[in-house]
């Protein structure tokens, strides 16, 4: 009897420490979509300039990112990053040797990855403005900054976050990679949990099911936002 | 950079068998999720909620998790249960969850099968009504209308959704290396990395060849939707 309520105490423990992980899950994943989003900005900005060589670098980019496995771009990144910023740092005179750590390791992959899609996200989307919108801003005096920020900015919301919301569901299932380089997020804890505790089914499951309720929870708050940068435009009705 | 380590027969040799189980691993997961997804999609269109809601619960738990957490809820979950295991050297279904090989195509069918079901069940509901009509006053039943009017045009129209989902296949397949005891391409790259502690060379090689079957995979799918959806292509001047 004893034996048995001991058992239960375990379990909650291993739970806890799973929930806890999740908030490491949350922070990779936001931080990643940040990352990811700005590549995304700068890829798009670069794609649309017109000007040969960032055309050429920003196609590439997008095209060999999306070729490769993501798990295996993470490894080259962790491991190989941590050689190539030691033998940088060996370069320039210091002695002392660095250890990537995972979670800027992981956040940059992710990161890297996602930009090339948010790329094609954002491009598409700044391509479905009308062109007389940015011509009208740049006849009032606005420079390519301001045009952005006040006029591009707030209607490519609007067109992108289809495809943003894509993206990012995808981008949350695709931190549970992280714990293959070391990073105790919640699939880790959960591998963890399981093999110590004998248990095989469980922590999964409940692992699995925080992963449903961060993608429920993220559909509902961009259903929101997609609904307030459509407010200005009707629907079709068909 | 080193590269000669990596051109050595030895290691050539390691990629190549890592290869050829990735690509064994993504054609057979197509092949077994293809199937899967025919009577899945079937069931999704289907009127009746008993057929419709397991399905539609199944493909959201597969679309909603990380094809990780399956392949652990598979290999570290299923495998590992003792009822399983008390039947897996004798009794015919379960003596297949010892194998490596097998538990990472089970979780990769799945996965794709629950991808594609749900592409070509949103291919069916767009199916023209017209066509529909006419293929009931053609005096078609439920099954003909089906077999013959529907899936054919459905499964062209999602032919080009279907082309990213072969791609994501064969970049999910990478998943494999972390069942221990399987060497995929990306376990090979792995497997290299820790023999010479090269890992840019170890990884870019094995980027190098995924990038080739990437491109090959497109170039094909490009083909079956000119063979295919020709009659959907712009008309030349």
């Amino acid at each position: 009897m004893g034996r048995g309520a001991l058992n239960q105490h375990d379990m909650s423990g291993y739970y806890y420490s799973i929930l806890h992980g999740a908030l490491l899950t949350v922070a990779v994943s936001l931080a990643s979509l940040l990352v990811a989003t700005l590549i995304g900005l700068l890829g798009a900005a670069a794609k649309l300039s017109g000007r040969r060589p960032l055309v050429w670098l920003a196609t590439g980019y997008t095209t060999v990112v999306r070729g490769i496995p993501e798990l295996l771009m993470m490894l080259l990144i962790f491991y190989g990053g941590a050689i190539g910023l030691n033998s940088l740092l060996e370069l320039l005179g210091s002695d002392q040797g660095v250890d990537l750590n995972p979670f800027a390791a992981g956040v940059m992959t992710i990161g890297f990855i996602y930009g090339a899609y948010m790329t094609e996200t954002f491009r598409g989307a700044i391509l479905a403005i009308p062109k007389g919108q940015m011509e009208a801003a740049w006849a009032f005096g606005m420079g390519p900054l301001r045009t952005f920020i006040r006029i591009t900015l707030p209607q490519m919301v609007r067109y992108a976050l289809p495809s943003f919301t894509n993206n990012w569901l995808v981008l949350i299932k695709a931190t549970a990679l992280v714990s293959l380089i070391g990073l105790h997020d919640m699939t880790y804890l959960a591998k963890q949990a399981s093999a110590a505790a004998r248990e095989p089914f469980a922590f999964f499951l409940f692992t699995a099911a925080l992963y449903l309720v961060f993608t429920a929870v993220s559909l509902q708050l961009l259903k929101r936002l997609s609904a307030r940068y459509s407010l200005g435009t009707d629907k079709v009705q068909l | 950079m080193n590269w000669s380590v990596i051109f050595e027969p030895d290691t050539l040799a390691l990629y190549t068998q890592g290869l050829v189980v990735t690509l064994q691993l993504t054609l057979l997961s197509l092949a077994v999720g293809a199937v899967l997804a025919l009577l899945m999609a079937l069931a999704l269109v289907s009127r009746s909620a008993p057929i419709r809601l397991p399905v539609a619960a199944f493909t959201y738990f597969m679309r909603g998790t990380p094809l990780l957490i399956q392949v652990y809820l598979i290999y570290y979950g299923f495998a590992q249960l003792e009822w399983v295991q008390a039947r897996w050297d004798t009794v015919w279904p379960w003596t297949h969850f010892k194998e490596p090989f097998f538990c990472a195509l089970l979780s990769f069918s799945l996965n794709t099968a629950a991808y594609t079901a749900e592409m070509l069940a949103g291919a069916i509901r767009e199916t023209h009504k017209g066509e529909v009509e006419a293929a009931r006053a053609m005096g078609m039943g439920r099954w003909q209308l089906m077999r013959r009017i529907v899936l054919p045009s459905a499964i062209r129209r999602m032919l080009p959704a279907y082309g990213n989902e072969v791609v994501m296949m064969l970049h999910s397949s990478s998943l494999a290396s972390t069942v221990p005891a399987l060497l995929d391409l990306t376990g090979a790259a792995s497997r290299v990395y820790s023999d010479f502690y090269l890992p840019f060379e170890a990884y870019l090689f094995a980027a190098a060849i995924y990038l080739c079957i990437t491109f090959s995979l497109i170039g094909g799918c490009r083909l079956l939707e000119r063979r295919y959806l020709g009659y959907l292509a712009p008309r030349k001047a």
